[in-house]
Formats: C-alpha cells, structure tokens, sequence
C-alpha cells in the first residue's frame, strides 16, 4: 500500500467468534490482519486450514487470491472460506516475502485451490509448495514475467493509472503502437533472442499426463516402463464443441477418458491489472466482457463489492431495477445454457434458435433501458444509469406473466422427456456432492449436485432477503440434473421478478450525486453475487486513491472447470463434449 | 409408458412451431405481407409466433433512445458554434482512453478558450460505454445510433476527428427526443431565473 496508510495507523481486524477459536488453538501463528481476517504463519496453515474446515466448517473454498504489497516488501494470499450452511466468510491471509515467494499449497485440503493457486502462480510469481502440478494456466511457459506484479509493465505501458495525462489538454492522437519500436504488440526483453526461446507448455502437459517422458537425448519418447495403448488426443482450441477458443487435453484407453486437462488462456488480455490501472468507474464497462452473456449480473457484483468499501446502499427503485435486471440476466443466461446444450448433443439449432427468440425479447428490454443489448454498462455505485419507463414495467410484466411461463414450459415439454436426451445426459460426468464442494464448484453444477448452496439465500445481497423464492435443488449430479437445475432456477426467476415488478416502488435511482472520480475509503472488500453460471465474486482493495489497488475477480467458469477432469473420468469422447456444456462455461470470464 | 412417447411429444413443438410461420403468412396476406414496416412492432413483440427474423439490412429494428453508438459532437446551429468547451472530462472519464483533445488557445491573448482546437475519438478503441456523453457538464457530446460503420481500412477511417465527430443539434433533437426536450426545458429554467435575478436587481 501507498506511504499514506503507514502513517495513519490501519485498523487491524478485531478477532471475534470463529478467528479467536482459530488464535486461541494457534496462539502466535494467528495474528490479526489489516482491516479483516487473520495472518496464518505459512509453517501452521496446512494444519490451520484442516482445522478451518474440519472443526470449525467452513467447507467451502470460495476464493484464493494474491495480492504484491510492493513497498512493504511481501506478497499476501487471501482466502476466503464459507459455511455451506450459509453466513459470512472466514478471511485468513498467508504472508511471504517477495524475493520468497512460497507459500504452502492448499490442494490436499481444498482441490478446488488447484486453478486459482496455479493463477496466483502464473500472474503473482507465487511458488505454492506442494502443489501437485504447479504450471502456468493462462499465459504460456516461455512468458516474460508475472504481470499482476506491481513492477510489471505491459507493452503498451504508458501511466502507472488512468487518466492518462497525453489526453488532455494537449492530446494529440498517437496509435498505441506507433509508440513502440516494433509497431506490433509485443514487447521483449533486452537479452531476447527469438532463437532462444523455448516454450515448454506442450511438453510439460503431456509429461504431467504421464505420456511422454524425456529421454536422454532430450527428447520425448513413450515412457519404457509401462507399454500403452493410451493416446492423446487434443480437442480444441478451435473445436465448435468448446464455446470459444479452449482446448482440452485427453488421455485414451481405447475410447475410454482416463485424464483430462483444461488448457485455456486463449482469450486473456489480463482484465486485472487493466482494473487495477483504470478508475473504479472505468471497470464498471469491462466487467461487461467477464462473461458477456450476463453482464448486468456482473455489474451488480462489481457495484456491490465497491458500495461495500463506500458504505452506501443505492435507493429503493435502484435496487429493485438491479434485481429484475439481474433475474431477467438469469433467465437469458439459462436459455442460453440449454440451448446450446442441446447443440452439444448433436439436435444442431433447432432447440438454439428456439431459446434465443425468448432471450431476443429480454435483450429488447435491456437496450431501451442500458442502450446496449449486451454490454449493458448498467449500474453505479449507488445507483443505476438509467430509469425505465411505465411502459418498460408494462411490457416486463407481459413477457414475465404470460411469455416466458409458456416459452419455460414449452422448452420443457420440447426436451425433458425426449428418450435420446435422458440416454446421453442421466449418469454421465457425475459429480458427487463432497467433491462438488471440495473442488469449489458453483451455481448450477454445485445444486445439481445436492448442496442448495446459493448465496442469494446464503449470504442475502441487495434486497434478496425480502423475496419469496426457493434455491432450486437436484441430487443426481449428472447432466441431466445440471440442464433440469437450470429450468427449475428459470421458474424461480420468474417468481422473484413478478415480485420485484408488482413491488416497485417510484422514486430516486441513484444515491448522491453521480460522480467519475470516486475516492475509495481504504479497505479491502469481497462482494459476491449468485451470478447465472455460479459465483462471481470481486476482492478489491482500496488504498484511497482513485484507482484500485488490487482487482480480483473468483469467476464461476473458471473455477468450475477444476472439477471437469473429475467429471469426465471414465466416459467417451463425446460425453465431454456434453459434459462441457452442461457446466456452461464462458471463454470470456474463464480467460479474463 | 411407451418409448418414444418424449420424442413425439417434442417433435408437436416443432411441429407447432412450422405451422405457426404459416399461420402467420396467411394473417399478413390481408395487410399487404408480413414485411412491411409497420408490422415490425408486432412481429417481434412479446406476442410474435412463427418466423422471428428481421430482413436486415433490408429491414432495421427500430432504435430505442438511449441506444449507444460511438459518440458524436455537438454543433449548436443557432449559436453557430461548437458546444464542446474543451474541459477534459470526457478525456478523462473515457475507459479505454480513446479520446484526445487539444484545447484551443486565444491566438491574441494566448489563454485558453473554451472551444477544442482538435478533437480525436479512436473508434477502434472506444467501447462505446457512453460514459463520455453521461458526464459532460455541457451536453455537447453524445451517443450516436449510427451502428453502420464498417470500412475497408482501420487506420484513418476509423480515426474521427473534429469535423467528422460534428453533428447538428437537430440531428441529436431528433435521435434524443427526450434529452433534448430536457435541455431546453433546462435552458428556459436558467433563463428564467436570470430574468427573475435581473428584476429582483432592477427593483432593489
Ligand atoms: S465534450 Fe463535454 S466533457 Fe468533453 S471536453 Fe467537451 S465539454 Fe468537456
Ligand atoms: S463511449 Fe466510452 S469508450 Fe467511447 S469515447 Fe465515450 S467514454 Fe470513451
């Protein structure tokens, strides 16, 4: 954190209920963190970590993250841990010093730490001991650096924050690439020698899938132990199974899956250390393109995790517009979902195009009220962009009341019972409800698995808590359960919007006056909403100035994937392809 | 239960679905064909059947007002003037940073005017976010609904600069018929209050 905070004396976090269990159990290796949680010595936090979800329950790894305090010389690894019985986090931190760099890894406890630690590592430079295989996951092998390093610079490196003084008042315009040397994108190293370069990704993947192993003379050959019939086949990156530019990795015994690895980062541009250079209103737009199917949800999330460090609660129109933008999200995201689920299964657009027409009618609505039909940009900080008309409820209550009930209804008709469905979905890539939790799967994936985890009920933000609703459930945890989740959180949906459009009331939609440089009180803040696809969750920490000094996003998508290998054990080849589709996953968000 | 029976049951929808696009023709035939402008509303209402698509370009979809589109600049035509005072918020504001403006100068006094000496928006930078038209203070930028603007060139094509960011104030009267009517409703305001200033100064 910047000089300021030093001499100001930062609040430590008082350790009520469950930390001072958690110190008096650990005595001098739990200390009190800045503003919340606590620091667990790294030679203790396996052990504290089992502790945390054995004896005091916190089951459920919702995020890991890092975050470079570069002046005070350490990195820190935030955790946060929930009940599955509902309530509030338990935040605890792991400190190592930045030319360190390890921390213990917390895959044996949590499986669901294996992305997110393998994130830390690639774009913090943070080694995590014991982890089980420690590669990068968005960039490649031979990648310069960790970019969310305080001290990294990107190519196209021109403010350490926006908004950049070449703008105004003398902006004359300059393309980004005309002010590098190579007119191109890239940026190298002094000592870079293009002959030199190794990239090692490929290698290290089918090393770790026991594939391959390295001969002496340095090259690849069948391991001579064990003779094989195994294959490796890659599906992707440009596969029209995959939703967008992701490749899957998988080991054959005959047709037979035997392991599967996710290879992503297609589509990364680091939308992190591009938030943690714009103005907390700038990211408001680029949360759009986290998962850019639901970006009014993603709005809200973002909005709610900075009110949280503001203080302030947006006005009761606002918060009524946010939900039914939110739940009409819901309904849009899941029509998706099944509609191209069923594309996955082979019935080729039909049933698509069928989903997209109702989905058409809710976009009508969001671009007369946002002006955009997918990058919504709809929310403030207090508040919302715009008021809708009369005429808007109007036309909602008409697709809420009578369109949509039908179009859910035909759908079902169209496809629950179909024999072929039942065939390829009932009993393929189950995930049993321990491992559901254990690899920290959300959304639809976790409750079709039997957890009703949803943290509209578990941890009730904007105004959930006054709607009449249940947190659909299904217990077989198979694709068949995932597609009926996602018809039953339709009908749930609808019974939250015929609520809030009845119930809202006149008035304001936004707190205060609209400002575009807001000052952050220092903090740190973890906002989490029940996005469509799961939990998406924003950490963000403040130093006071305009511009955030760190910007994590937990995307659903993302960490759902660490549970696809466990999933697709044991199956065939096309069963992936359905597997895949029934976690509804989003290149835009995974990638980031 | 038979097998089969689901299947069946589905193919009734699509079934249903066929027979509605058909359905509707026959409907359409009596107001002169399911493609004249004025049916667009209802063919793609909430109570639309059948066939869902629209001609474009053939056929557009009616805009609503706060659709965004890459920004514009506004030219007051009755004050012959540009509205922009040059103040740097929209610079500012701008996520990507896709705007440059050059503030224009007083050439006698060498102070600065309020009036941009040059004004760029990179169009294939900008998101169109419409933050820049939300927080200008002096309502002289705002969003266009010109959504046609491909080019066989991204370089200067896309580069707009002041002349070609220009748009008459009628244009943006008739695009925001709303907000327009909100900034005259504004200006007659201010008017007001300075002519009710200027006579509480006279009687005093
Ligand atoms: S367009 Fe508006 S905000 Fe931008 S410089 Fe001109 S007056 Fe200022
Ligand atoms: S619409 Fe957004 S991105 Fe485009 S110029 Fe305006 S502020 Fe910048």
């Amino acid at each position: 954190m910047t000089a300021p905070t030093k001499a100001k004396a930062v609040p430590r976090a008082e350790l009520k209920g469950d930390l001072a269990v958690l110190k008096e159990k650990f005595g001098d290796a739990v200390q009190p963190a800045e503003y919340e949680g606590v620091v667990i010595a790294n030679d203790v936090l396996l052990e504290a970590a089992r502790f945390i979800r054995d004896e005091l329950g916190y089951r459920y790894l919702s995020s890991l993250t890092a975050v470079d305090y570069i002046q005070e010389g350490y990195f820190e690894v935030v955790y946060h841990a929930y009940r599955l019985e509902g309530g509030g986090p338990l935040v605890f931190k792991a400190r190592t010093p930045r030319d360190v760099a390890t921390v213990p890894s917390l895959v044996s406890v949590w499986p669901g730490a294996d992305f997110q630690e393998r994130e830390a590592w690639d774009l913090m430079g943070i080694r995590f001991a014991g982890h089980p295989n420690l590669k990068r996951i968005l960039l490649w092998e031979g990648f310069h650096g960790h970019p969310l390093r305080k001290d990294w610079k990107e190519p196209y490196y021109e403010e350490e924050h926006k908004p950049f003084s070449s703008r105004w008042p003398s902006g004359h315009h300059i393309r980004a690439e005309d002010r590098v040397f190579w007119h191109d994108n890239v940026q190298y190293p002094l000592d870079w020698d293009p002959d030199q370069v190794e990239d090692t990704s490929d290698e290290l993947l089918y090393i770790g899938m026991g594939q391959f192993a390295r001969a002496e003379t340095g090259e690849l050959v069948e391991p001579k132990s064990l003779r094989t019939e195994r294959l490796v086949v890659n599906m992707g990156p440009q596969h029209p199974s995959t939703h967008g530019v992701f490749r899957m990795v998988v080991t054959l015994d005959g047709e037979t899956i035997v392991r599967l690895e996710p290879v992503m980062g297609y589509l990364h541009r680091n939308h992190e250390k591009i938030g943690e250079r714009n103005m907390y209103l700038q990211n408001m737009p680029y949360t759009d393109r986290l998962d850019y199917i639901c970006s009014m949800s993603n709005n809200l999330g973002y909005a709610i995790a900075v009110e949280k460090l503001l203080g302030i609660r947006p006005p009761e129109r606002a918060e009524y517009l946010r939900v039914i933008m939110a739940e009409f999200t819901r309904i849009v995201n899941h029509l998706w979902a099944i509609g191209f689920l069923l594309n996955d299964l082979g019935a080729f657009f039909t049933p698509a195009l069928y989903a997209i027409e109702e989905r058409e009618l809710i976009l009508d609505l969001f671009e007369e009220a946002a002006g955009s039909r997918m990058m919504c940009n709809y929310m403030r900080f207090g508040g919302v962009a715009h008021d809708v008309s009369d005429d808007w409820i109007a036309r909602a209550k008409e697709l809420v009341y009578n369109r949509l009930p039908r179009a859910i209804e035909e759908l079902d008709r169209y496809l629950t019972h179909n024999e072929l469905i039942k065939a390829r979905c009932q009993g393929v890539g189950v995930l049993p409800p321990d491992l559901a939790v254990a690899y920290s799967t959300a959304g639809p994936v976790l409750r079709a698995s039997g957890i009703p985890y949803d943290v509209r009920r578990a941890e009730p933000y904007s105004i959930y808590d006054r709607f009449d609703f249940d947190v659909a459930v299904r217990y077989n945890g198979d694709v068949y359960d995932r597609y009926l989740i996602r018809i039953d959180e339709m009908w749930q949906s609808l019974r939250i919007l015929r609520q809030a459009l009845d119930q809202i009331p006149k008035g304001e939609i936004q707190a205060g006056k609209k400002q575009y440089m807001i000052r952050v009180p220092a903090g740190q803040a973890y906002g989490r909403v029940e996005n469509p696809k799961g939990e998406l969750g924003f950490y963000i920490v403040s130093d006071g100035s305009p511009n955030p000094y760190r910007y994590h996003i937990r995307a659903p998508s993302f960490i759902n994937l660490t549970a696809l290998n466990e999933m697709c054990k044991g199956h065939k080849v096309a069963d992936v392809v359905v597997i895949l589709g029934s976690i509804d996953i989003v290149l835009g968000e995974v990638d980031r | 239960m038979i097998y089969g029976l689901g299947i069946l049951k589905g193919l009734g929808v699509t079934l249903k679905h066929f027979i509605y696009s058909y359905i509707e023709d026959v409907r359409y035939l009596f107001e002169g064909g399911r493609y004249q402008p004025r049916h667009l509303p209802a063919r793609q209402g909430p109570r639309a059947r059948g066939v869902f698509t629209v001609q474009y370009p053939k056929e557009k979809l009616p805009l609503p007002e706060n659709f965004r589109y890459i920004p514009f600049l506004v030219y007051d035509t009755q004050e012959n003037k540009i509205k922009c005072t040059s103040c740097g918020i929209c610079a500012k504001v701008c996520p990507p940073q896709c705007i440059w403006i050059v503030r224009g100068t007083d050439p006698s006094t060498g102070r600065p005017k309020p009036e941009p000496e040059a004004f760029y928006i990179d169009a294939t930078i900008c998101m169109s976010c419409g933050f820049c038209a939300e927080f200008c203070p002096f309502d002289a930028i705002k969003m266009d609904h010109n959504y046609e603007l491909s080019s066989y060139e991204r370089y200067e094509s896309l580069l707009f600069d002041l002349p070609r960011l220009l748009k008459p104030d009628t244009y943006h009267a008739q695009i925001h018929p709303s907000d327009w009517a909100r900034e005259l409703a504004e200006k007659e305001a201010e008017k007001a209050k300075k002519g009710e200033k200027a006579a509480a100064h006279t009687s005093a």
